[in-house]
């Protein structure tokens, strides 16, 4: 039961906020450009000064070291950057015992977790040749490998260049990055926004899971109307600098 | 051989190069012309002054006097260090990070050298200790200014790296940890490079002066390489008491990561 609490919290353009999600709880955040939605997750996650106070599952974030709060809440900004020339330098480990995604497959019948996926909207240059017989690495870890199928990504993802990678697939891999680190709440900006519909549904599909898995609250900006409406959970919306209910 | 007096006549002919390399940047519009004078004339200045400081300095052999030569240095070191960055720290840690850094490094090694190596009578003999001084400072003064220069231009411009590390819960050290390594490998290229050539490409200013002045070619060489080696010692732990304490000034006490504190230099 982690609930997520925000106590006053005020940044540069929004006023005092006060806001409580209960344990796997969804709600959407929408409202015009420039209206401080950002700003309001990046205070939510500590990465900018301000003032007002969060609580997680009961714990003041003011006690815990900055980097442990960020593990807990994860962010997903709306822009993914990466660090290493390798999409694996982004993943160091497996996801162990923090979460295995549930043995269904989104948008197929239950219970594939084979091929499905890698239909016509994966990446045209994923399925290459074989690779596996002369890979002498260590396997990477088998949920970590369900999360990148779910996704639409087979296991060589893990080889590929973070330069080569499009939007979308960048996208994608950036909530796999977020989802592998375990948070117990997700602050999502535009998770899908630059996503084509199939993945869109993949990536909808993963973050449901996980909500409901993990029992984990979410803070989703999102400007798709069709999106808030689809996946239900509470609409707010920001005016004038207030959070009010959208109507 | 003894030491060739010059006549004010030689130096004038001297700078007469710098007037011509002054009218060739104008004919070739350059735009460095007046750079190049203003240079020339603050180290015809600068110079002058401090043989004459030197001159007094060196007849008293007054510890408050050398003391105080000292400090100027180390403080327009730390103006310079300031000067030369792309973006600077707001406030006192514009010009701190860079002179606490200089103090620490360039001092503690003159004073290794001058207590330990050297062993002058009494330790602070102007004679020996300006000179070390002078050529220390100017020398990690050019590492730190690099090197801090580095770091700032470059966490301005991974600003979304550093901060999708912070986000997936990595701390300031990690997360900063490549921009701070390339910084400081920055800062200690010059050193390096010009320890690899000296003697074969390069000879070096101090040996030069020395073999000028008459000194035995061969004790020269062996005060050049106790130079170089104290500056390169010097140079290192200046950068990296910069970049230590300029990469932990970037990020506040919740680990965020405070660009705001840099201000664009006025150009």
């Amino acid at each position: 039961m982690a609930g997520l609490r925000l106590e006053g919290v005020r940044t540069r353009v929004l006023r005092p906020i006060d806001l409580e999600l209960a344990a796997g709880e969804l709600v959407f955040v929408s409202g015009p450009s420039g209206s401080g939605k950002s700003l309001l997750l990046r205070a939510v996650a500590d990465l900018d000064p301000h003032e007002g106070e969060v609580w997680l599952d009961g714990t003041a974030r003011s006690s815990l070291p900055a980097p442990q709060w960020r593990r807990r809440v994860g962010l997903l900004p709306a822009e993914s950057h990466w660090w290493g020339d390798k999409v694996s330098d982004h993943f160091p480990g497996a996801l162990g015992k923090r979460w295995t995604p549930s043995p269904f497959l989104p948008g197929s019948s239950e219970g594939g977790a084979g091929g499905s996926v890698r239909d016509d909207s994966a990446p045209t240059h994923s399925i290459s040749a074989p690779a596996a017989n002369r890979d002498s690495e260590a396997a990477p870890p088998s949920d970590l490998l369900t999360l990148f199928e779910w996704l639409g990504f087979g296991r060589e993802v893990l080889d590929w260049s973070v330069a080569r990678l499009s939007t979308g697939e960048r996208q994608r891999l950036a909530l796999a990055r977020l989802l592998a680190n375990g948070p117990e709440a997700l602050l999502l900006d535009e998770a899908t926004a630059n996503l084509d519909p199939p993945n869109r549904e993949r990536a909808e599909a993963i973050i449901e899971n996980y909500r409901s898995e993990r029992r984990a609250p979410v803070l989703w900006v999102s400007h798709d109307p069709d999106q808030r409406r689809r996946l239900g959970g509470r609409r707010l919306v920001i005016s004038d600098g207030l959070l009010v209910p959208e109507s | 051989m003894s030491l060739i007096i010059l006549s004010p006549w030689d130096l004038a002919l001297a700078s007469s190069l710098v007037l011509l390399l002054a009218f060739m940047s104008w004919r070739l519009h350059l735009g460095v012309e007046r750079r190049v004078l203003i240079a020339a004339a603050r180290s015809t200045v600068q110079l002058t002054l401090l043989g004459l400081v030197l001159k007094v300095l060196f007849t008293q052999t007054s510890l408050p006097l050398i003391g105080l030569l000292a400090l100027v240095m180390l403080l327009v070191a730390g103006w310079e260090v300031m000067a030369r960055q792309e973006r600077r720290y707001r406030g006192v840690w514009g010009m701190g990070i860079g002179t606490l850094s200089m103090f620490l490094s360039s001092f503690s090694v003159t004073l290794l050298a001058l207590f330990v190596i050297i062993g002058v009578e009494p330790w602070y003999q102007p004679q020996y200790l300006i000179p070390l001084l002078g050529m220390l400072l100017g020398n990690t003064m050019s590492g730190i200014a690099i090197a801090l220069d580095n770091l700032t231009r470059n966490a301005w411009e991974a600003r979304g790296r550093i901060e999708a590390r912070l986000l997936l819960g990595a701390d300031w050290d990690d997360a900063i940890a490549d921009i701070r390594r390339d910084a400081l490998r920055s800062g200690l290229i010059p050193i390096v490079n010009a320890m690899a050539t000296a003697g074969i490409v390069s000879l070096p200013g101090m040996m030069t002066g020395q073999i000028l002045a008459g000194s035995p070619p061969m004790e020269a060489a062996k005060y050049q390489l106790m130079i170089m080696f104290l500056i390169s010692a010097g140079t290192g732990l200046g950068s990296v008491a910069a970049v230590w304490i300029g990469s932990r000034r970037l990020f506040d006490d919740r680990e965020r990561l405070r660009l705001d504190r840099l201000v664009p230099a006025r150009t």
